[in-house]
């Protein structure tokens, strides 16, 4: 989450506060941001393509949500369980837009303990009552305010400055994402719905791969191949754990399982993260 | 190892060590040293320092064999065994290639890439040796059974060329292996005076592989390090005894060929230059031994535990008599002692290289957990560590305060030259 935010906001300003110590490193500054000015340009169909993608995501977030905390006001436990997972896959999916929000991300996927418990709203607040309390009784406010947030969050994203770096970033930060909470089960701790979570962030990871890939093609056609292969070898993984709904419970997989899981990802990723190459001029 | 220690103590007493003399220079100023050498005798001191010191703190990775197995034993180890991931010969080669050229550089206290002007890219190496001394670092690769023949399956078209004696290991008595300890289709063991050095060179040759192998199980193992042994003293256990008293000379070429370095005829010639790594990961009860009596705990080691000697002997480097009883017709060397049990006839002998490992607390007893990760090298298993190891297992008083956890055996390659690389002669 956090290195999301870090990426969106200050990797456009980096070269402002480092930039200025000696002639010689403006020199490279220079040059870094010329880099930065062609590829934006070059890079204009991709990052509108990913804009519009982002969108839709998050457009279909908010239909998600509707229904989800629909459900929750109605009374209707078992659909309101039902729906937790699919819902969320449309942010996570999005995340690298999604998460620049700095105010709106904790309102709506905070987990409990990050932030003090009487500002814990959103997804993760109602997913302890849905399967610890076994409730929705209780939690029609907490559905008003997410709604709030996620309608919010729609009309504010069409602000997001989408620059290569936000693309490049999102990929590997995506995968990280599924590193440090999703593989160890920490996500959705009481629905243990994480493998939505885990197949929607490598969903949007890919998403972009796929974008950038014509210009990666150009550069290294190898570590494209490679990259694809390491995806498919993910999606095979994952494939074993699929169900009718979706996906299996977080607990039913094995130590071994959970292993492997993780590290096809940081097979994939070490690769993925080789993507800023497309910014170097041929 | 030294006999007279007293004589080197009174060596170094009166010498002033170079060491000292560029501590003084830089916490003190050069005021006193030019009162005694002159500034010209500053300079010289201080540059031989430099190159000897860096010199000194060089193992050459490239040669006839691999380093890391007759190199005198560093301060720390770290052993990694992997799981090859990728099912192309091609990606093995290429990561034997890719590791052999980053050994190389690292081993001479270099990164394994330069910083990328591109930003947008993470840096090659992961950073953390930066400006630290190449801590005299091997690295020394090795290949177990299961890359030739895993599920029946000869996997890269190796299996005619795996070699009679890379089996894994029989099971012996009161083994008490766990699946998270055992095997592995290579190994990599680095050692270094420093441990973070150990551990950047252990963390980037996994980065390098990752996609092609995945890491199986760690361990880390120290022994006493040289600034705090300054006498090099046989180093010991966590028994509280020395053990490696009895080692073959690595410094004998001969002794080597015949129990180290496979030979020409031995098996595959593949293999020749290179050596069978046995590593066991041994755990120590600790608090069991603590509460042990003192002569029960030298009749275990079958040695004295101040002086390391045979028991009914005096110096650690003195003679056994095995034949010595007491006054109640006891041998004074128990016969299932570790020490009488280990040397057997005579006739077989390993090189070990073993440290000790501590991996902080048994979560399910709240004990230390602690032990020796055992590293043995030899030319031939089956007549070396298998049978040495059948006599322990069977007898060995030892086995009270011990438990075989881990285990597994490795074909350390032959060495390369500058331009080839480790496995070469496997591959090709």
């Amino acid at each position: 989450m956090k290195l999301l935010k870090v990426s969106g906001i200050l990797l456009v300003s980096s070269s402002l506060l480092f930039g200025c110590s000696n002639t010689e490193k403006d020199a490279s500054t220079e040059k870094v941001k010329e880099t930065n000015n062609a590829s934006t340009d070059a890079f204009k169909g991709v990052t509108d393509e990913y804009r519009k993608y982002a969108i839709g995501e998050i457009e279909e977030f908010v239909k998600a949500t509707e229904a989800f905390t629909t459900a929750v006001k109605n009374g209707e436990l078992d659909k309101a369980k039902e729906l937790y997972g699919t819902s969320r896959m449309h942010y996570e999916r999005s995340e690298p837009i999604a998460e620049v929000f700095g105010d709106l991300d904790p309102k709506i996927d905070a987990r409990e303990g990050d932030v003090p418990e009487a500002e814990w709203t959103g997804y993760h607040r109602i997913e302890k009552g849905l399967w610890v309390e076994n409730t929705t009784k209780g939690y029609e406010q907490y559905a008003d305010q997410l709604m709030k947030d996620v309608n919010l969050l729609r009309a504010k994203v069409d602000t997001v400055d989408v620059t290569p770096e936000l693309l490049i970033t999102g990929a590997v930060d995506l995968l990280n994402e599924v590193s440090t909470s999703k593989v160890t089960g920490e996500e959705d701790r009481y629905s243990h719905t994480d493998l939505f979570d885990f197949a929607a962030n490598v969903e949007g990871a890919e998403k972009i791969y796929q974008l950038l890939n014509p210009a990666l093609t150009k550069k290294d056609a190898a570590l494209s191949k490679d990259i694809q292969a390491k995806f498919d070898n993910v999606y095979n993984l994952l494939k074993k754990h699929k169900t009718d709904g979706g996906y299996k419970s977080y607990t039913d997989l094995s130590q071994a399982e959970v292993k492997e899981l993780s590290q096809a990802i940081d097979a994939l990723a070490e690769p993925l993260s080789q993507i800023g190459i497309v910014t170097e001029a041929s | 190892m030294t006999n007279n220690p007293n004589s080197i103590e009174a060596q170094k007493a009166n010498k002033i060590s170079r060491r000292d003399v560029l501590k003084t220079a830089g916490v003190g100023g050069v005021g006193i040293l030019l009162g005694a050498s002159g500034f010209g005798g500053l300079m010289s001191i201080t540059e031989s320092k430099a190159t000897s010191k860096t010199e000194k703190e060089i193992v050459p990775f490239y040669g006839k064999h691999q380093s890391g197995i007759t190199t005198k034993a560093q301060n720390h180890i770290y052993f990694v065994s992997l799981d090859v991931t990728t099912s192309k010969k091609e990606d093995l080669i290429k990561l034997f290639k890719d590791w052999t050229k980053a050994s190389g550089l690292m081993t001479e206290g270099k990164t394994v890439g330069e910083l990328s002007s591109n930003e947008f890219l993470p840096p090659k190496d992961t950073g953390e040796a930066a400006g630290l001394s190449p801590s005299n670092l091997t690295i020394t690769f090795g290949v177990g059974p299961s890359l030739f023949v895993k599920n029946n399956q000869d996997r890269f078209g190796l299996k005619q060329k795996q070699p009679k004696e890379l089996v894994d290991l029989p099971k012996f008595p009161l083994d008490a292996l766990e699946e998270v300890w055992t095997g592995g289709d290579l190994c990599i063991q680095a050692c270094a005076d420093d441990l973070q050095v150990a551990f950047h060179a252990i963390r980037n040759l996994i980065r390098i592989a990752r996609g092609k192998a995945i890491l199986r199980w760690a361990q880390t193992g120290f022994q006493r390090s040289k600034q705090a042994d300054s006498k090099n003293e046989t180093p010991r256990n966590l028994f509280g005894f020395k053990d490696g008293t009895i080692n073959p000379d690595v410094n004998s070429e001969k002794e080597m060929n015949e129990i180290v370095w496979v030979q020409p005829g031995d098996g595959p010639n593949w293999l020749v230059n290179g050596s069978y790594l046995v590593v066991r990961r041994i755990q120590m009860f600790i608090e069991v031994w603590d509460r042990t009596l003192l002569k029960e705990q030298e009749n275990t080691f079958g040695r004295q535990r101040e002086s390391g000697a045979p028991l009914g002997q005096k110096n650690e480097f003195d003679k056994p008599d095995f034949n010595h009883k007491d006054e109640n017709g006891q041998d004074h060397i128990p016969a299932d002692s570790h020490f009488r049990l280990s040397r057997g006839d005579g006739t077989q002998k390993i090189l070990r290289r073993g440290f000790s490992y501590s991996d902080g607390m048994d979560v399910k007893t709240g004990a230390l957990d602690a032990g020796l990760l055992f590293v043995g090298f030899q030319r031939t298993p089956s007549k070396q560590f298998i049978p040495i190891q059948t006599r322990l297992a069977n007898m060995d008083k030892l086995n009270e305060y011990i438990s075989h956890r881990g285990s597994a055996i490795f074909a350390c390659l032959p060495g390369t030259k500058q331009g080839g690389f480790i496995g070469e002669t496997l591959f090709n």
